[in-house]
């Protein structure tokens, strides 16, 4: 909105939400490039510095949740600020569940390292994590712009990630029935493309609230949906 | 008492095409201009009330609101200089037509002011004033009964039981407000007009009236002038954004709080410098 505030110290206010959005969500985009870069060069020094780094979300997070309460307390924001206010605190939430997510890749990469690589998942994985930080940054820019076509336009990519999922998830099984020998690893890359696969969820919902930021109303249709994996069997 | 209220057919008429698809509206303005002089103070203000609903009416100092308000139980005819033109209707009849009762018209339209202001008498007397010259009673035991109803319905009769003799302007403020809003109800009015009603009371007694009137809306229609957006959120159903004599927005309270749509109502709502 054009004007400023009657009360200036509210912009501030509003002006630090903001940034401390933006901070959490470069930080949430590098752990997942991290985490998933650590996996398929098998570099334990570099998941453990993921593992570590999630702290900062975390922190990051508290700081948003109270932050917001006492904005919600002693600003009682109205129309476009209380939407800003309900939002920001969403995000934060979405934010860290990202950062958790990226930080469990990051132990599964250290348990991976030590032992046999098994077939191209990694790279497919790899796939799947570049589509999903690249919907997390779409998603920065269309709320630091509040631009109503990006967030929609980040909601609707999260049916590729959900079709990359689902063929992983075979190409998974498939290795398994292969050789039973694969399946403590094929079992913790499992976890790791769900994972990936809940991070594109978490980046869906981000979506969704920056279209209620910016319009006022929830998108009204149902986005497309494609993760198949859970009716999947490899006979 | 003569009950001469010349009906307007044409609002009827609007009325009544209204009442084939949902409930009509208790109070309906149209081209409503008001003059204090040569000063305009509203310009082609419609707007319709729905019955038993809260409607709100914000905006900033010198909108209009609360000539708009003023207007709905003719209280502008009282002020030199003001001239309403428009027209104004209670169930379809226009209450600004020639013949119409204004004293009876303000017992179906009741007021409560900003400040507290009870008459210099009893608290029974306060109570009993508007029945006893609308010749409500028959007898004392009508009265008594009229008057503890009435406090009772303004949630004020369990703290005034033992001394309704005693005067009503001992009271404390939030009492006070309580005794005009059963002052206004003793009349049984249909809509009850309320001008910034807890502008002058402490956060409990505010707390007590928006209880009060939420409970009073399933009798009665409630139009309500506000400063504080926060009171007009929680209590009303309806809003109205008046801003330099116009009337720029209304609709549902949660849309008007959660989505205005013109950027005037955007910026009063949100507290920015429109």
């Amino acid at each position: 909105m054009e004007h400023e505030h009657i009360v200036s110290s509210f912009d501030e206010d509003l002006g630090r939400l903001d940034s401390i959005i933006a901070e959490m969500g470069g930080l949430a985009e590098r752990q997942l490039a991290d985490a998933v870069d650590a996996l398929s060069r098998r570099d334990v020094a570099l998941a453990k510095k993921v593992i570590e780094s999630d702290k900062q979300i975390d922190l990051l997070e508290e700081e948003i949740d109270n932050f917001t309460i006492r904005v919600l307390a002693l600003r009682q924001p109205m129309a476009e600020d209380l939407r800003a206010v309900v939002v920001a605190l969403k995000m934060a939430s979405n934010l860290e569940r990202i950062g958790d997510y990226a930080k469990n890749v990051a132990k599964r990469t250290l348990t991976l390292s030590a032992m046999e690589p098994v077939g191209n998942a990694t790279q497919t994985i790899q796939r799947m994590a570049r589509q999903v930080q690249s919907m997390i940054k779409n998603v920065l820019d269309a709320y630091g712009a509040h631009d109503l076509a990006k967030a929609d336009d980040v909601r609707m990519r999260d049916e590729e990630v959900d079709l990359m999922h689902t063929s992983l998830f075979r190409e998974l099984l498939t290795y398994m029935l292969e050789d039973p020998r694969n399946i403590t690893a094929c079992t913790h890359l499992l976890f790791v493309a769900k994972n990936v696969e809940r991070i594109g969820d978490h980046v869906t919902s981000i979506a969704e609230n920056v279209h209620f930021l910016v319009s006022g109303d929830k998108p009204a249709d149902e986005r497309p949906k494609n993760d198949l994996s859970s009716q999947t069997i490899v006979e | 008492m003569e009950l001469a209220i010349h009906t307007d057919v044409s609002a009827n008429a609007r009325v009544n095409a209204q009442g084939l698809n949902s409930k009509p509206h208790k109070v309906t303005a149209e081209g409503v201009n008001v003059f204090y002089g040569n000063k305009q103070a509203l310009n082609q203000v419609n707007l319709d009330i729905p019955s038993n609903m809260v409607t709100a009416l914000i905006g900033p100092s010198g909108c209009g609101k609360s000539t708009f308000l003023r207007c709905l139980n003719r209280m502008n005819d009282v002020v030199d200089g003001c001239r309403v033109e428009g027209e104004i209707c209670l169930d379809g009849e226009n209450i600004y037509a020639r013949g119409v009762d204004v004293v009876h018209l303000r017992a179906r339209v009741g007021m409560v002011f900003q400040k507290p202001n009870p008459f210099p008498k009893s608290i029974y007397d306060n109570v009993a004033y508007g029945p006893r010259i609308h010749g409500l009673a028959k007898s004392r035991t009508d009265m008594d009964e009229i008057v503890m109803t009435s406090l009772e319905k303004a949630g004020l009769l369990d703290e005034v039981r033992d001394r309704l003799d005693a005067p009503g302007t001992g009271l404390s403020g939030g009492q006070q407000q309580r005794l005009c809003i059963a002052r206004a109800i003793a009349v049984e009015p249909e809509v009850i007009l309320m001008d910034e009603p807890c502008s002058a009371l402490d956060p409990i007694a505010t707390a007590k009236i928006e209880e009060l009137i939420d409970e009073l809306k399933e009798n009665y229609t409630i139009i309500m002038v506000t400063h504080s957006m926060q009171q007009a959120a929680r209590v009303s159903q309806k809003t109205a954004f008046f801003h330099l004599g116009e009337l720029v927005e209304q609709g549902d309270t949660t849309d008007i709080f959660t989505k205005p749509v013109d950027e005037r109502t955007k910026a009063y709502v949100t507290g920015r410098i429109g």
